[in-house]
C-alpha cells in the first residue's frame, strides 16, 4: 500500500475517542462533533542504502560546492561540528545518523590524509553531552578514536579563548563563533533536520556562537516576527541567522553543509498505536493501550520518566545532501515539508494539544513548566506556515502534569526563573529588559555551563521568548490535568479535565466555536489556507 | 482576677516538654503554665504604677518557656512563680508617670517596655550599659529590690500580661499611646522595638544584600523595620532585602512590608546567591546552598540549629549573622563560621539607637522609633486573633500553628476580663 499524505479528520458520532498524549502517559479523549483531528502523514520510505546516499551526496554537492573529496588534502585542519542532543526525538535508534555521516566523512579525510580533525558538538547555549549520548550519537569507533586524545570536544559559548569576533551585519548584529570551527580549512556540518526551522544557515551561526551574537536574535522582538519558525522566509529568526550565515561564509570561513531528513516513524513496534489513526487500532493496539495506560497511571513518576526516556525512535533517514548552505538547505526544507505537512482549511477557535514526555532540552530528563510552556507554545503552536492553526485570540488547550519539578543539574537557572522571574512578570519584553542581563552573566550559571551539564543561564529566557508570538496571539492558554499552581505561575488557566477547559474557552470565544486537535507526535506541520 | 501562672516544677516542665512534639503551644495543658485566681501585685516603690493590661501578645520565647524548651541559661534570670506576657498594651489603673517623665492620666493607654533594668530594680549607680541607655544589656537584672527577672514578664515581683490582675510596672517601663493608635498596633510596638534595634545594630551599608531567614512576627517585622527605616532615611539603603518564608500569606506580608523578593523558605539561599552573584559548593547538611560569596547580613528570626547552619551557608565572608530568634542548646556545626570569618552576634531586646539625621548620627530610644514606625506600617494587622484568657490552651495552640493557620500575631484580649470589675473611664 502507498504512504497515505496526512488528514484532516471531522469527528462525528462514529469517530472513536482521540488519544492524547499527557507527559508520561497518554489517556483518551472524546472530543465534540465537528471537531476536526489533524493526522500526520504516514512514514516516507527510508533510504535503501543509507550509507550509500551518504557517499553520493558527499561526491555530489548541492551549489557551488566542490565534491567533499576534493575538499581534502594533507596537512589542511578540518572541523566537523554535529547536532546536539536535542536532535531528533525521542533519540533514534542506533546507528545515529550523525554516526553514519561522520564515519563517511572521516574514511573521505583519513584517504585525503587529513589529519588535524576535531569534532565539536554545536551546543550553542545548550547543555554539554554526557558520554553515553556522546557515544550513542557517534558510535563507539569515532568517540574511542577522538575523545581520548581531546579532539572530541563540546562548544563552548563562554569560552574567549576559543571564540572569534568575525564581525557584524549590515544589520550591526554581532558575529562571533567557535574559533576552531572558524579558524579551519573546512568547517564540515552534520545536520539532523527533524523540522523545517533545523539547518541552513542556523546551524553554524547559532549552534556555534556565543551569547553576545545569539541574542541578536534570540530576543523577544525576533520571536514575536517569525511566523513561523518553520517558514524561513517569514521567520525573523531565519532572517538574522542568514545575515549571519552569510557574513561569516563572506569572511572566508567554508562551510560544507550536510543535512540529513528522517521520516515520522517515531515510536518502536510495541508502541505502534501510538501513531495509527484511533480507528485502524486493531485488536493487539487496543489491548496495548488499554494495559499500558493503565500501569502508567499507576507508577511513580520516576519510573515512568525512566522508561519513556529509554525509548529509541525507529526514525529512519530519507534523505541527505551536502555542499552550499543554502543550495543544500533549499531541497531539505522541500523534503521535510513533504514528509510533514498538512493541508489544513482555515483556522480554528480552539486549538487542543496532548504534549509528550520529550522535547529538545529535556532529553534524559524533566519536562519542567517552563518547558511544557515552550513545547506547547513555542514548538506545537508554530508548526504552521501561512498563518496559525489557531485564530488570534483564540483558545489553545494542552494537556499535560506540568509538575513543579526541576532538574538541578541540567536545568539550574531554570529554577530561579520560575521562582523569580516568572513571579515578578510572564511579559517576554519585560523580563527581557529587567532581568536577562543578570542570569546571562551569572558567575555561577556560567560555571555550571561550561563545567557540568547545565543549560545556560540565559537559557529559560530563551524558552520564554519562543512562545512570544503564542502568547501576543492567543486570548487564553489553558492546561489539563497540571499541577495548579505552576500552571498559574505560568500565567495560564489550569483545567480538570477537557470539558471544563472547553467550558473555559467558550468564555473568551464564544459558545459555538470550532475545535482542532493536533495528533501530535508523529510531528506534522500544518499549511493552513 | 483570672491569670495565667508559670511554677517552678521540673515534671511539668517535662510533661510540656513531651507534649510540644506534638506541636508548638501543645505544652500548655500538662506543662508548667496554669489558670489561677491572680492577685494583684504590690507596687514595689512610689515611682511604680499599676496598669492593667489590654492585649498581650504570645511570643516565640513564651512558647518556649510553657512547652519546657527554654535553655537552663534563663534559670538564675527569672523567678518563680511568674505571669508571662511582656508584648503589652495597658491602661493606667491611676494618674502616674511614663518614660519620658510626663504625667498621664489613670485610664491613659500605655506600652511597657518589659526590662527591668537598674533604674526600675532602684540600683545606683547604673551599669554601664543602663548608664548609655543599652537597657537590653543591663548587667544587673537579678539584682536590687527585685526579684530575678529580666523582663516583666519573667519576674515573681511584678506580674505579667497574661493576667487580669493588673501589672506593677516602673515610670520608666510605660510609654504613652497616641489617642489615634489602635491597641492592636501598640501591642506590636514592643516586637518592633526588637526588630529596630536588631536591624539598626546589624551595621547594613548601602548597597548591602540583607536576607532574613523566617517571617513569623520576628521575621516579618525585621523586614518592616529594615524597609521602613531605609525608606525614612534613618539608615542605608540595602540593595536587596530578600526574605524566606514558609507560608504564602507570609511571603505577601513580607512584600508589603518592603522586601525585594519574598520567597520560598527553600528557594532562600538561591535567591541570596544570585543576588550576591556568588558561586555554590553544592548541598550543605541543611539543604540548601552552600554558598562561596553570599550576602551581607543574614537576620535569622528562627533561632534553630538549621536555621543558624543555613544563615552561615548563605553569608558572605566576614559577613554578620543577626540571632533574633531566640535560640537554646543546639548542636552546630560551625567549620563556615571559623573558615568565613563571620560575625555571629545576638539581638536582644531594646534600648537606645543611633540613626541618621539631617546632622550626623543621633541617638533615639528604641520605643520612639517602634511607635513612629508602627503608626507608619499598621504592623496591628498582623495581630491575626486574640483569644481570652480562659481559652489560654486554644490561643497558645493557635499561636504554636501561627504559620500553617494563616495567621502571624496570637494575642490576649483582656479588655472585657476588666469591665465590670474596676472603675470604668473618667469622662
Amino acid at each position: 500500500m502507498s504512504r497515505r499524505p496526512g488528514f484532516v479528520l471531522e469527528v462525528d458520532r462514529s469517530t472513536p475517542p482521540t488519544l492524547f498524549w499527557n507527559g508520561e502517559g497518554y489517556g483518551l479523549e472524546r472530543l465534540p462533533e465537528g471537531s476536526r483531528v489533524i493526522y500526520a502523514p504516514e512514514p516516507i520510505d527510508a533510504l535503501e542504502d543509507p550509507i550509500g546516499a551518504i557517499r553520493h551526496a558527499l561526491n555530489n554537492p548541492y551549489g557551488d560546492s566542490a565534491p567533499l573529496p576534493s575538499l581534502l588534502r594533507a596537512g589542511m585542519k578540518l572541523t566537523i561540528c554535529f547536532d546536539d542532543i536535542s536532535l531528533p526525538l525521542p533519540p533514534m535508534e542506533s546507528p545515529d545518523i550523525r554516526q553514519m555521516v561522520i564515519e563517511e566523512v572521516l574514511e573521505m579525510a583519513a584517504a585525503a590524509g587529513v589529519d588535524d580533525v576535531v569534532l565539536v558538538a554545536a551546543l550553542a547555549l545548550h547543555r554539554r553531552m554526557t558520554e553515553p549520548e556522546l557515544r550513542h550519537a557517534l558510535g563507539d569507533r569515532v568517540y574511542d578514536a577522538f575523545a581520548p586524545h581531546g579532539l572530541l570536544t563540546q562548544h563552548d559559548a563562554e569560552d574567549p579563548e576559543n571564540l572569534l569576533y568575525i564581525g557584524q551585519t549590515d544589520e550591526g548584529e554581532d558575529v562571533e563563533i567557535n574559533k576552531r570551527a572558524a579558524t579551519s580549512d573546512l568547517l564540515v556540518y552534520v545536520n539532523i533536520n527533524l523540522v523545517a526551522m533545523d539547518g541552513g544557515h542556523k546551524s553554524v551561526a547559532t549552534g556555534l556562537a556565543s551569547y553576545k551574537s545569539l541574542r541578536h536574535h534570540h530576543n523577544p522582538q525576533t520571536m514575536r516576527h517569525s511566523r513561523s519558525f518553520m517558514d524561513a522566509p517569514a521567520s525573523e529568526l531565519h532572517t538574522s541567522n542568514w545575515r549571519m550565515g552569510r557574513l561569516i561564509a563572506e569572511s572566508g570561513v567554508k562551510v560544507f553543509q550536510i543535512e540529513t531528513t528522517l521520516n515520522t516513524d517515531t515510536f518502536p513496534s510495541q508502541f505502534a498505536f501510538l501513531q495509527k489513526r484511533e480507528w485502524e487500532w486493531n485488536v493487539r493496539d487496543r489491548a496495548t493501550f488499554a494495559a499500558s495506560s493503565a500501569a502508567l497511571a499507576g507508577a511513580p513518576t520516576r519510573y515512568k520518566r525512566r522508561l519513556f526516556h529509554s525509548i529509541k525512535a525507529p526514525h529512519a533517514m530519507t534523505s541527505v545532501q551536502a555542499g552550499e548552505v543554502e543550495a543544500v538547505h533549499a531541497i531539505t526544507t522541500a523534503n521535510v515539508w513533504e514528509q510533514q505537512g498538512v493541508e489544513v482549511e482555515g483556522q480554528t477557535d480552539i486549538l487542543t494539544m496532548g504534549l509528550p514526555y520529550i522535547c529538545p532540552y529535556n532529553v534524559n530528563s524533566i519536562m519542567n513548566p517552563i518547558l511544557v510552556a515552550c513545547l506547547g507554545l513555542g514548538y506545537f503552536f508554530n508548526l504552521y506556515r501561512n498563518k496559525p492553526l489557531v485564530r488570534e485570540g483564540g483558545v489553545l488547550i494542552l494537556k499535560h502534569p506540568t509538575p513543579w519539578e526541576f532538574d538541578p543539574a541540567f536545568h539550574p537557572s531554570y529554577i530561579d526563573f520560575f521562582e523569580q522571574v516568572l513571579a515578578e512578570t510572564t511579559d517576554p519584553v519585560l523580563m527581557h529588559k529587567q532581568f536577562e542581563a543578570s542570569y546571562a552573566n551569572d558567575p555561577w550559571y556560567i560555571h555550571l555551563y561550561r563545567t557540568g551539564h547545565a543549560y545556560h543561564g540565559v537559557h529559560p529566557f530563551y524558552m520564554w521568548y519562543w512562545c512570544a508570538h503564542a502568547l501576543e496571539h492567543l486570548g487564553r492558554v489553558i492546561i489539563v490535568g497540571g499541577d495548579q499552581k505552576a500552571v498559574r505561575r505560568l500565567g495560564f488557566s489550569p483545567a480538570s479535565t477537557l470539558d471544563d477547559a472547553l467550558e473555559m474557552a467558550r468564555d473568551v470565544v464564544g459558545p459555538s466555536p470550532t475545535l482542532t486537535h493536533l495528533h501530535n507526535p508523529p510531528i506534522m506541520m500544518a499549511d493552513v489556507r | 482576677m483570672k491569670s495565667l501562672e508559670i511554677e517552678r516544677s521540673l515534671p511539668r516542665f517535662a510533661a510540656a516538654r513531651l507534649a510540644a512534639v506534638l506541636g508548638s503551644g501543645r505544652g500548655a495543658g500538662i506543662g508548667p503554665l496554669r489558670l489561677v485566681e491572680g492577685a494583684t501585685p504590690e507596687l514595689p516603690g512610689a515611682d511604680w504604677s499599676l496598669v492593667h493590661p489590654r492585649l498581650s501578645g504570645i511570643c516565640g520565647s513564651d512558647l518556649s518557656t510553657i512547652d519546657g524548651r527554654t535553655s537552663r541559661y534563663f534559670e538564675a534570670l527569672v523567678s518563680f512563680p511568674f505571669v508571662p506576657g511582656h508584648e503589652v498594651v495597658a491602661t493606667m489603673d491611676e494618674p502616674g508617670r511614663t518614660a519620658q517623665g510626663s504625667v498621664v492620666a489613670a485610664e491613659s493607654r500605655v506600652v511597657l517596655e518589659p526590662v527591668l533594668g537598674c533604674v526600675a530594680r532602684g540600683i545606683e549607680p547604673r551599669c554601664a550599659a543602663c548608664a548609655t541607655g543599652r537597657t537590653g544589656d543591663c548587667e544587673h537584672v537579678a539584682f536590687g529590690h527585685l526579684s530575678p527577672g529580666l523582663q516583666t514578664g519573667f519576674c515573681c515581683d511584678t506580674g505579667g500580661g497574661w493576667s487580669a490582675a493588673g501589672i506593677a510596672a516602673h515610670e520608666s517601663q510605660l510609654h504613652l499611646v497616641p489617642e489615634a493608635m489602635s491597641d492592636e498596633d501598640a501591642v506590636t510596638v514592643e516586637p518592633l522595638a526588637c526588630a529596630i534595634h536588631a536591624v539598626l545594630g546589624a551595621g547594613i551599608d548601602d548597597g548591602d544584600v540583607v536576607a532574613v531567614i523566617g517571617a513569623g512576627t520576628l521575621g516579618l517585622l525585621v523586614t518592616a523595620a529594615a524597609g521602613h527605616l531605609s525608606s525614612t532615611g534613618a539608615m542605608a539603603t540595602p540593595a536587596s532585602l530578600l526574605v524566606g518564608a514558609r507560608y504564602v500569606h507570609q511571603r505577601r506580608w513580607a512584600e508589603r512590608f518592603g522586601a525585594t523578593g519574598a520567597l520560598d523558605a527553600e528557594q532562600l539561599a538561591r535567591a541570596v546567591r544570585r543576588r550576591s552573584r556568588s558561586l555554590a559548593l553544592g548541598a550543605s547538611a541543611v539543604g540548601a546552598e552552600r554558598l562561596t560569596g553570599g550576602a551581607d547580613i543574614v537576620f535569622d528570626c528562627v533561632g534553630s540549629a538549621a536555621s543558624i547552619e543555613a544563615a552561615l551557608d548563605m553569608v558572605r565572608p566576614r559577613g554578620r549573622v543577626v540571632l533574633v530568634g531566640m535560640p537554646g542548646r543546639l548542636h552546630l556545626d560551625l567549620a563556615a563560621l571559623w573558615h568565613r570569618e563571620v560575625a555571629l552576634v545576638g539581638a536582644y531586646a531594646y534600648g537606645t539607637e543611633k540613626v541618621r539625621g539631617e546632622h550626623g548620627p543621633t541617638s533615639v530610644r528604641t520605643f520612639d522609633l517602634a511607635f513612629e514606625a508602627a503608626a507608619a506600617l499598621g504592623t496591628g494587622r498582623l495581630v491575626s486573633a486574640t483569644y481570652p484568657i480562659e481559652r489560654f490552651e486554644e490561643a497558645l495552640a493557635h499561636a504554636g500553628a501561627a504559620g500553617r493557620r494563616g495567621a502571624v500575631k496570637i494575642a490576649f484580649d483582656l479588655r472585657s476580663a476588666r469591665r465590670g470589675t474596676t472603675k470604668g473611664p473618667t469622662t
